[in-house]
């Protein structure tokens, strides 16, 4: 057990915590994956994490597991995990929490759920999110939003708003996610747990509905950091269904108990104070002095072209989501318009303008502007050239610096409803997350404590595939935070 | 407005969205302020600076030709809206030739 209290309480484990007492015949994997269920039924009505549940098979699958224990048990076996559902799962309705979606039933599984199956863990169902992962609160959602479990009026950030909170509020050991520009590590700090993006190309994309290709990446929302680490062993890995994955250099090891003597870090000095709320920056740096206190030489770093980071990928994720989503055209699979139609393109057009929400056709249309004639060389020519700049001014970051920090989000969870009716107000909820995707850079948001009761993460980036390097900081960063907070759903459990 | 109800018009055409009347002017507006915001990039000096398409290096991947079992029609089939005879069902798209 991590924290005072809560004896006995299963919500508590972390995952590597469950494996050591089911290992040891402490506890069964039916007794951990009933502990979730319980726990899902008393609170997913208020907290709407979970789209879908598949109850009877984690059930059955747990069952099976306890049947077989010991000797020759996968490695992450009886582990209750939710899937953010922008990942297919062969039989189980996937919908991107769209309309276009609502009953497509998968043919097929995506390679990173297929692997995590395979070393084990049980799927307790798929988790809300905004549409086809376009947003920051999951009030996109075509199926109505999350709620925060630290406070059930505010937003649990997004797009992974439903595996975040469904962490967060016990109702899944940990979670898989999705980050295009920040929807792993922003929901994992709006709701008090940790979010890993890995660096682009090694966790495969194939399954994972596509949004914006150059960016989007797979990852683990866990309780700890050293929870992150494990999943990610068993998710890294070059796959031949995606021709953009790699073969991580390293074998992603879990972090040791250690100081953060002589680690250089850099705080990102144009991303802090400017459009970063008062108390956040105040958690923030008591977070900062313990980890100077721990060994970590702490100094500023730049990144001269990061304020044209928001700019430059709202031009390109939109032109490349503009491109992706052309797919759903009412012909294959997903929603096509009721009735008769006069064509072809009428049958488009309704299709595509009913099965789609707001945001989403938000953003096709300003992917086809961007994209359009007379206008392309201006905009997403352009936009790939900030691109270049920000990739180098990391690179001259990383020549000082081990590894940069910064807060993950400029405010702590917002209330719902607050701004969804201006998107640009939204999209700045991102402004700290967004240009590590745009290098493609792997980056982790630990909890760093509370400001007004709610949680502040702190983000802490590396250079391409220095995942080790950046686990083993966030687990010693998180051991001197010494963040043992629960949200009170959890807590009502002990 | 950076962007004109026509243009929304026509960017919506080419997207083949249908946007009711109403549509329209909450769009313009909202798309003109991303707009302004996205401007912003055309302040730098970027005559000289190389295209980024891709973050990781990658080289073209190539493998050989090889025959291998596919999906079968039936399930690649299985989630078709309207399916006829082994087939997608879709309005008709080619103008039918006068005799």
């Amino acid at each position: 057990m991590t924290a005072a209290g809560g004896k006995g309480n299963l919500l508590r484990l972390s995952a590597i915590e469950a494996l050591g007492l089911i290992g040891r015949q402490e506890l069964t994997a039916s007794a951990l994956t009933g502990a979730y269920l319980a726990q899902i039924n008393q609170h997913d009505n208020d907290v709407s994490a979970y789209l879908r549940l598949t109850a009877t098979e984690a059930q059955l699958e747990a069952a099976a597991f306890e049947a077989a224990a010991g000797e020759g048990a996968p490695p992450l076996a009886g582990l209750p995990t939710a899937i953010k559902d922008v990942l297919v799962t062969e039989g189980v309705i996937t919908t991107c929490a769209s309309r276009m979606l609502e009953n497509y039933n998968p043919i097929y599984t995506a390679t990173s759920v297929l692997k995590l199956r395979q070393a084990g863990i049980v799927m307790l169902g798929k988790t809300n999110m905004d549409e086809f992962a376009m947003g920051s609160s999951t009030e996109n959602s075509a199926f109505g939003p999350t709620r925060n479990p630290w406070d059930l009026g505010r937003v649990p950030g997004g797009s992974s708003g439903g595996s975040a909170a469904a962490v967060a509020a016990g109702e899944a050991i940990w979670a898989l996610g999705s980050d295009t520009g920040g929807s792993i590590r922003q929901p994992a700090a709006l709701c008090g747990v940790v979010g890993l993006k890995p660096t682009y190309g090694s966790v495969s994309r194939y399954g994972l509905v596509a949004f914006a290709s150059s960016f989007d990446q797979v990852g683990p929302i866990t309780k700890t950091v050293r929870d992150a680490a494990l999943m990610l062993k068993y998710l890294v890995g070059k796959d031949a269904n995606d021709s953009t994955s790699v073969e991580h250099p390293d074998e992603i090891a879990l972090p040791e108990d250690r100081d953060l003597a002589g680690v250089r870090i850099g705080i990102v000095r144009e991303l802090v104070g400017k459009g970063i709320d008062a108390e956040v920056m105040s958690v923030f740096n008591q977070a900062i002095k313990k980890m100077e206190a721990a060994g970590a030489l702490v100094s500023e770093a730049g990144l001269p072209h990061v304020e044209y980071a928001l700019p430059a990928y709202y031009i390109l994720a939109p032109a490349e989501a503009s491109a992706n989503l052309a797919r759903f055209d009412g012909v294959r699979y997903g929603l096509r318009a009721g009735g008769a139609h006069a064509d072809v393109t009428e049958m488009y057009e309704e299709t595509r303008s009913q099965g789609f929400g707001d945001e989403v056709k938000r953003r096709i249309m300003l992917g086809t502007y961007a994209l359009s004639s007379g206008y392309y060389e201006a905009y997403y020519g352009q936009a790939q050239k900030v691109r270049t700049l920000v990739v180098q001014d990391f690179a001259a970051a990383f020549a000082d610096a081990d590894l940069l920090v910064l807060p993950t989000a400029p405010t702590t969870a917002f209330k719902l409803g607050e701004k969804t009716g201006d998107p640009l107000t939204m999209y700045k909820s991102d402004i700290c997350t967004i240009p590590v995707n745009l290098a493609g850079l792997p980056a982790i948001s630990i909890p760093a404590g509370l400001a007004g009761g709610l949680p502040v993460g702190l983000q802490l980036i590396g250079p391409a595939f220095s995942e080790n390097l950046l686990l083993q900081a966030a687990h010693s960063a998180e051991s001197v935070i010494g963040f043992d907070k629960v949200s009170p759903l959890v807590k009502q459990a002990d | 407005m950076l962007i004109s109800h026509d243009e929304v018009r026509y960017v919506a055409k080419l997207a083949r969205l249908k946007l009711e009347s109403g549509e329209l002017d909450r769009y313009a507006g909202q798309l003109s302020g991303i707009i302004n915001h996205i401007n912003k990039i055309s302040e730098l000096e970027l005559k000289h600076v190389e295209l980024t398409s891709h973050v990781i290096e990658l080289a073209n991947v190539f493998r050989e030709d090889q025959a291998r079992q596919s999906v079968s029609r039936e399930l690649a089939l299985a989630n078709g809206p309207e399916v006829e005879a082994g087939a997608f069902r879709v309005p008709q798209i080619l103008e039918a030739e006068e005799q």
